[in-house]
């Protein structure tokens, strides 16, 4: 096994290779311009061993404590051979629904054919996103901030937030149509909203939470009001605002792609909508891993600066 | 030398949960001369932590006041420093900026950074700036809670049972490092403890207090030189001295209050 772990890879791929150019497409399939798959799967091992090579390179200069060179071998194999099945379910036999289950040349291949639409598609989203979630967040954090220092701020906006904030932010939606003339405003809002609710309640009850000699040991050292909320307060609460953020971009997902489903023109939740409505799967499916991607580097985003910030309390908290 | 403190007729009630009243401490006067080493001694409830959040300003007396060189004591301020029996060190800054805590929010930091190795010498701490609190033992924490106390040259250093939470041999060793630190720092050092043993060992000055009503019972001064030996004969006596009072105090029904 030992020695079958760095060529397993390469195994999987000549046999889905040798499926997609030696058996024959089923005709009820529209057949692809190009063997986009077989391009694919190809580029994808081979990215595969010059990463393995440099690892190689790398644990030889590092110590041990570095992962084995072929660690992720077994498990690439493992999805070569899945796409391969599917491969064979699809095209080559049509056993599955021809409609639902288009070939995996085809959806690749709109990711390639495509691709203006789709990058547009992608920047418009972005944009909406990182407008709702940076607006959720500061406003969302300094609400919260206030809410656990102020015993004035907890009487007047707790009950606000309680009341508000179970609302799922999508059930919005035909008040905002009606306040904001344009549909992306209306989409940040959402999105907004999704990220403020986790964001306020975790803040403050982080900061509630916090030590309470952390702020007599800080007062004996010479610390004013602000400093206590700036200096202990908010990095004491930080694994919990952190918490907040995270649930609160999670949500933000869904209400993205419900938001651009009202009257957006573009997005890639539109896009994902609109080929639906056209029975165009294939271009379903390419949004929708459009849509992983894009999804799967904002969590990685978010984790890096989690460790970054939250280094210090390594195994207390793990999420 | 500065640090001379004086209690005035001190009173301090609170209301339990229950809506009992209680008296937390009632009626204190004590003078504590600056420079000098003061364990306040005594079982639980009888008021010794109550006086040192006072002393620190973290809590108001009902009555009466505390003054340190002659200046009334109103809120916490920087010219007493405080340790707790937790270290209470900051988890999310390593040891240096945790001692460099004081300095920095009262912008003294530039000026005196150089202090910093300083103090971290003086703990014996030295090579640790960058590790994190998680990182060090208990007794390693509480050295560095002393060092970003002391850093702020406090007139008087407060000490809460600081060495509760250690084991025996850490203990012992503190509190030679507390009388090296003092010898060294001069200020006035006031230090709640439940062990006669580390009073005798230690004090200048100990203060023996009863609960029911939380007060001072006796004032003991102790006229041993320093270093001081555990089986000198005077160190014994004044041992079992303060032991016996304790002891015709513990007779007493024994509740605890959690303020």
């Amino acid at each position: 096994m030992k020695i079958l772990r760095p060529l397993l890879p390469l195994l999987s791929l000549a046999a889905a290779e040798i499926v997609a150019f030696a058996v024959p497409d089923s005709p009820l399939h529209q057949p692809a311009k190009h063997p986009y798959f077989a391009i694919l799967l190809i580029i994808a091992v081979a990215v595969y061993y010059i990463a393995a090579t440099a690892q190689y390179f790398k644990n030889k200069n590092n110590s041990a404590t570095e992962k084995p060179v072929f660690y992720r071998g077994p498990f690439l194999a493992g999805v070569i051979l899945f796409l391969n099945l599917l491969n064979i379910f699809t095209v080559k036999t049509a056993l599955f629904p021809v409609l639902y289950f288009p070939a995996l040349d085809r959806v690749f291949g709109t990711l390639v054919e495509d691709r203006t639409l789709i990058i547009k598609c992608i920047g418009f989203s972005m944009g909406i996103l990182l407008k709702g979630v940076a607006g959720g967040l500061i406003i969302g954090f300094f609400m919260g901030i206030a809410v656990g220092f102020s015993k004035a701020a907890e009487y007047w906006i707790n009950p606000l937030i309680r009341i508000l904030g179970p609302i799922p932010s999508t059930a919005w939606i035909p008040i905002l149509l009606v306040v904001f003339s344009e549909a992306r405003s209306a989409s940040s809002f959402i999105i907004g909203i999704s990220v403020w609710f986790p964001t306020v309640v975790l803040t403050s009850s982080g900061i509630a939470n916090v030590k309470n000699s952390y702020f007599e040991v800080s007062s004996t050292l010479g610390a004013g009001q602000l400093q206590k909320i700036f200096r202990i307060g908010v990095p004491a609460a930080m694994p919990s605002i952190f918490l907040g953020l995270f649930n609160g971009i999670c949500g933000s997902f869904v209400a993205l792609m419900t938001a651009e489903m009202i009257g957006a023109k573009y997005g890639i939740g539109w896009y994902v909508n609109w080929q639906k409505e056209m029975m165009a799967y294939s271009n379903v499916y390419a949004g929708l891993i459009v849509i992983a991607v894009m999804f799967y580097l904002v969590i990685t985003v978010l984790f890096k600066i989690r460790d970054r910030v939250l280094g210090w309390q390594k195994g207390v908290i793990k999420w | 030398m500065v640090g001379s403190i004086r209690f005035e007729g001190v009173k301090k009630t609170f209301h339990t949960v229950t809506g009992e009243t209680v008296n937390a401490l009632s009626g204190v006067d004590l003078e504590i001369e600056k420079g000098k080493f003061v364990c306040l001694i005594g079982p639980s409830g009888c008021g010794k932590s109550t006086m040192l959040r006072i002393l620190a300003g973290l809590d108001t007396p009902t009555e009466g006041s505390v003054y340190i060189d002659d200046k009334k004591v109103q809120r916490p301020d920087c010219d007493r420093g405080l340790v707790f029996q937790d270290p209470n060190l900051f988890p999310w800054l390593n040891i240096y900026d945790n001692v460099a805590f004081g300095l920095k929010v009262r912008k003294l930091y530039k000026k005196r950074s150089a202090d910093i190795s300083e103090y971290m010498e003086l703990v014996g701490l030295k090579g640790f700036e960058k590790s994190y609190p998680h990182q060090l033992s208990g007794g390693m924490c509480q050295r560095a809670s002393l060092a970003r106390a002391l850093i702020g040259h406090p007139k008087a250093l407060l000490l809460d049972e600081p060495l509760g939470a250690l084991d025996a041999f850490t203990r012992m060793n503190m509190q030679d490092e507390l009388l090296r630190i003092k010898a060294e720092k001069d200020m006035t050092m006031i230090m709640v403890t439940h062990d006669v043993d580390e009073a005798v060992y230690l004090a200048d000055k100990i203060v023996v207090m009863t609960p029911r009503p939380a007060k001072i019972e006796k004032v003991i001064d102790v006229d041993l030189y320093q270093p001081r030996d555990r089986n000198n004969p005077e160190f014994i006596r004044l041992r079992s001295e303060i032991l016996k009072i304790l002891d015709f105090a513990g007779k007493e029904p024994d509740v605890e209050y959690n303020i």
